[in-house]
């Protein structure tokens, strides 16, 4: 299957290959003054780790939560003035965000994020490993998937030639899970260090992989030099983010700015990914108060950077859908040291301009004991491949959902309005 | 320069089967067996080999017992101590701040070493700081020093460092140490002598010591090992039973696995490598088996555990009959009845494979037709070994695996045929198939020649090769496999990592192979030395060509 794909995707550089002029040459097909070059574009973003739903929207109108943590708990929302920054931003008198995600709150105010609570993967497994392994393969507790849901997403185009070489791009070092297999995708670590070191030996190795006798070499090459020239064109000027966009310092900020700079570039993006490690906090999960300690340092980054990337992108919101996840929730009571063991449901991020937000979606399964999962973790009652169902159809047009998540069809949560149809 | 000789056809899409009728040149002979049963030639040893026959030689690499090793890998293994420790031992020795804890609460034993002893106390105490927010690495180093040799110590390069740390004792020494930030710790690093190195490693947080072992192993075998073919086996089979260190206690029962399980066997009987995996901790535990309990057993009645399917599930697809083997979802569910009670001793102790009757599902059960009557304990799953291992949907498998890595990305059927015959007729005697696949006509075709894409193992020992590199310490070579998309021992999925070409072909890949060819002949990667730096052969080593095999 891999193969044949392969050999497809490269028969059909072939055809363009031999005598034509060089494709890196041609950035004009990605260029935007090309035809309709601007593309729909979704963004997803991994939180390693297992993230504590929970505390990141929280449900301040349970009282079973407050009893359940009684040292870690967000407060509940509050008009004094002294006591508000360490309280839950109240959503929709049931939720509230967690203190730390307050840049994230006039994008919710705007109708722009969306939340899905107790979503996720139904697999049993609190292994971060195989859970991670599952959500990104897009197959709960089917190991042998060779493939990420990604690069299943991508949809499939007549001609190679007017495919970006960099369609599907992963922000680090090596390629996600999420992104592997037969479709063409790129890991990037550094925008500005995507090319060969060496400006004679770059040109050289050009050289040898175009007359390479190795029709998948040579075509492998043609798509990595077509991705650096693509890549040092839009490089050439530093980029600047929108007036307003500040990202945070560290290699997540990076990560966004950097997709960012993609987008706005017009180079023919199509999915995007980044992660963000920390989550996993046993131990003095909040500190002396909600607004300090690890979960609020780590929530701090992660919506400062999701709202620096929301002001980047300016006008291109309508195009664009961003997605988080994690591979579980945590245990809904608190454990001895002040932190939470692995769980099972989590809550997702929805943003785009597309996206009809200011709304929590999923049905709130409760927090009495019995309705707990096996007793002690959130239950779950949306599967994650509904949310990414829905956005892989909306963004990539990719209308085949068995193929992206086989045997499993997605129901819609109608996260994407006809406000995205229509803009 | 490294590819004089070479011997090139006009490549093509997929070799067709007429291809692997027709004979390569002979004296490409010598180059392909080198690209299949060794990380790659040395320079002269195409001619070394010729001179002495190269049938002759690959049947001393079938019995590694008969070359001598060569000294030169021995030294540079020798300050590896992990690589020979029992986990109780390492444990002890390299522990992770969990068991430091654990050791200072009483729950585990002190190491017997009074060294040891002292770095376990001045772990817990920097565990202790950590959790203090307002502690920085740089007060403690002034706390530690004089002013006068605190001023000294921060105007001096790393080498200057080196003769005024040495000039401490040495526990003030491993003070200093622990005091100093990473960046600092890096440098002195590559300065330092191999006891000292060990030591600032070791600073660095013991436990990650295990893993940077095992990879640093790897490659010095990889690039200086005169077992080569022994070398090859290793990666194949460590890979075909894939486990993942970053996956929990994984992080310490990898060195033993490999060590263990996987190198006595590799030219042995595949029952016996299946049984060694089978029982030994780190599978247990990278595939949840030792959790797995029969719901009817004592244990499984009391806490209320059940059957863990994971084990059961990969012993078949992967490791055995291959996903089209002709197994149903009833006989995975029935293997890991046979296989409950399979666990281990004590994971942050001893780390022991044990059979618990507790946990032992003692029914009935039927495995691929096979009726394994009751009671049979820890029998139902060497009954289930032992009729995988002689299956001919395994013989199959494992035939079309290794013609895979050594032979071509698609293999002729008749080829694989005639080695999955051969491993029915002697029991699974690995030496045995590899023997029928190495006097092929099919190994020795056209169809074979340079079909292959090296992995990024392959690449970067080959290089080191080609350019008779002196590889000193390895961590920036590990980093390089990093970015080449294939970190040592880090492969999470329990399918390893690809026999096959193409999954190593994409951008990123090529562009950190390229900069790995251009920074190893530019003599820049951090503990690798070439006699003079030779610029014009980083293009060669990045080249299409030397991607090949």
């Amino acid at each position: 299957m891999t193969t044949r794909r392969f050999f497809i995707r490269n028969s059909a550089l072939a055809m363009v290959g031999a005598g034509a002029a060089p494709l890196w040459l041609e950035r004009t097909l990605y260029a935007a003054d090309a035809p309709s070059p601007r593309k729909k574009i979704l963004v997803a973003i991994f939180q390693r780790g297992a993230a504590d739903g929970l505390n990141i929207v929280a449900p301040h109108a349970e009282p079973r939560y407050y009893e359940m943590r009684p040292t870690i708990a967000v407060p509940r929302p509050t008009r004094a003035a002294d006591r508000r920054e360490d309280a839950a931003i109240d959503l929709d008198g049931f939720f509230g965000l967690h203190p730390a995600l307050a840049p994230l709150k006039p994008i919710w105010d705007d109708g722009h994020l969306a939340i899905v609570h107790a979503a996720g993967s139904p697999d049993p497994t609190r292994s971060h490993f195989d859970a991670q392994d599952f959500m990104e393969a897009g197959t709960p507790g089917v190991k042998s998937t060779a493939d990420g849901w990604m690069n299943r997403a991508l949809p499939c185009v007549d001609s190679a030639a007017r495919v970006s070489p960099v369609r599907a791009v992963a922000m680090g070092a090596v390629l996600p899970r999420s992104m592997r297999g037969p479709n063409p995708a790129v890991a990037v670590q550094n925008l500005s260090d995507f090319r060969v070191h060496n400006a004679q030996a770059s040109s050289a190795f050009q050289e040898m992989y175009a007359n390479s006798r190795d029709p998948m070499l040579a075509a492998a090459g043609r798509e990595t030099f077509e991705a650096v020239s693509l890549l040092a064109s839009i490089e050439k000027t530093p980029y600047q983010p929108a007036p307003g966009a500040d990202y945070p310092n560290g290699r997540f900020g990076d990560c966004l700015r950097q997709i960012a700079q993609l987008i706005k570039s017009d180079v023919g993006l199509e999915l995007a990914f980044a992660d963000v490690g920390g989550w996993d906090h046993h131990v003095n999960e909040t500190g002396a108060r909600a607004s300090e300690g690890q979960l609020a340092a780590r929530l701090a980054e992660f919506g400062q950077t999701l709202a620096a990337f929301w002001t980047d992108l300016g006008d291109r919101r309508n195009d664009v859908a961003l997605v988080t996840m994690s591979e579980f929730g945590r245990t809904a009571h608190e454990n001895g040291d002040r932190g939470t063991d692995h769980g099972h449901a989590n809550c997702m991020f929805v943003m785009g301009g597309g996206v009809r937000g200011g709304k929590v979606y999923g049905k709130w399964p409760g927090l009495a004991t019995e309705q707990l999962y096996e007793g002690r973790d959130l239950a779950l009652t949306t599967d994650f491949r509904d949310v990414l169902g829905e956005l892989v159809r909306g963004q990539s047009g990719n209308r085949d959902l068995t193929k992206v998540f086989p045997g499993y069809t997605p129901r819609s949560l109608g996260i994407l309005g006809t406000r995205g149809a229509a803009a | 320069m490294v590819l004089s000789g070479l011997c090139v056809y006009a490549e093509k899409d997929a070799p067709e089967a007429s291809s692997f009728r027709q004979p390569m040149a002979k004296d490409c002979q010598a180059e392909h067996v080198l690209n299949r049963l060794s990380f790659g030639p040395r320079p002269g040893e195409m001619q070394q080999i010729e001179a002495m026959g190269v049938r002759k030689w690959i049947d001393l690499q079938l019995h590694p017992e008969r070359i001598a090793e060569n000294p030169v890998l021995e030294a540079k293994l020798r300050p590896l101590d992990t690589l020979d420790m029992s986990t109780a031992t390492m444990l002890q020795h390299y522990p992770s701040p969990g068991m430091v804890k654990a050791m200072v609460e009483g729950r585990l034993p002190y190491p017997g070493d009074p060294d040891k002893r002292m770095m376990v106390d001045r772990l817990a105490a920097r565990l202790q700081q950590k959790s203090d927010p307002d502690s920085k690495p740089e007060q403690d180093l002034a706390a530690l020093l004089d002013p006068q040799e605190l001023s000294q110590w921060r105007n001096s390069t790393p080498e200057e460092k080196l003769v005024l740390l040495t000039s401490w004792p040495r526990d003030r020494q491993d003070e200093v140490i622990e005091s100093m930030g990473k960046g600092m710790r890096m440098r002195l690093f590559a300065a330092a002598g191999p006891d000292l190195r060990r030591r600032i490693q070791s600073a660095n947080g013991p436990q990650a010591v295990v893993a940077e072992d095992l990879a640093e192993g790897k490659l010095l075998r990889a690039v200086y090992s005169h077992r080569q073919l022994q070398e090859v086996m290793v990666d194949f089979w460590f890979n075909h039973f894939n486990v993942f260190i970053g996956k929990g206690a994984d992080r310490y029962l990898v060195t033993a696995y490999e060590r263990d399980a996987i190198r006595p066997h590799v030219l042995g009987h595949f029952e016996d490598l299946l049984r060694a995996t089978a029982q030994s901790p780190a599978m247990l535990f990278y595939l949840d088996n030792w959790q797995s309990v029969g719901a009817d057993s004592i244990a499984g009645v009391r806490r209320q555990r059940g059957l863990n399917e994971n084990y059961g599930r990969e012993l078949l697809e992967l490791h055995t009959l291959g996903v089209d083997g002709g197994y149903t979802q009833k006989d995975v569910t029935e293997v890991a009845r046979c296989f409950t009670g399979w666990t281990i001793r004590q994971p942050q102790r001893m780390a022991e494979f044990e059979f618990n009757p507790r946990m032992h599902d003692n029914g009935e059960k039927m495995v691929l037709g096979v009726r394994i009557p009751a009671g049979g304990g820890i029998n139902d799953g060497l009954t289930v070994l032992h009729l995988l291992a002689h299956h001919p949907a395994t013989a199959h498998f494992i035939s079309r695996q290794l013609a895979i890595r050594f032979v071509a990305d698609n293999p002729p059927n008749a080829l694989v045929d005639r080695m999955a015959d051969t491993f029915l007729k002697k029991d699974g005697d690995i030496r045995a198939v590899l023997e029928t696949m190495f006097e092929s006509p099919e190994f020795w075709s056209r169809g074979a020649y340079r079909s292959k894409m090296k992995s990024p193992l392959e690449m970067v020992a080959s290089s080191l090769r080609a350019v008779n590199a002196d590889v000193d310490f390895t961590f920036g070579l590990t980093n390089q496999l990093n970015q080449l998309g294939e970190p040592l021992y880090k492969k999470a999925e329990p399918t390893g990592y690809s026999n096959s070409s193409q999954d190593w072909l994409n951008s990123a890949g090529l562009l950190a192979r390229m900069n790995f060819s251009v920074a190893l002949a530019n003599n820049k990667l951090p503990g690798v030395k070439l006699g003079e730096s030779m610029p014009t052969e980083g293009v060669t080593l990045g080249s299409p060509d030397f991607q090949k095999k």
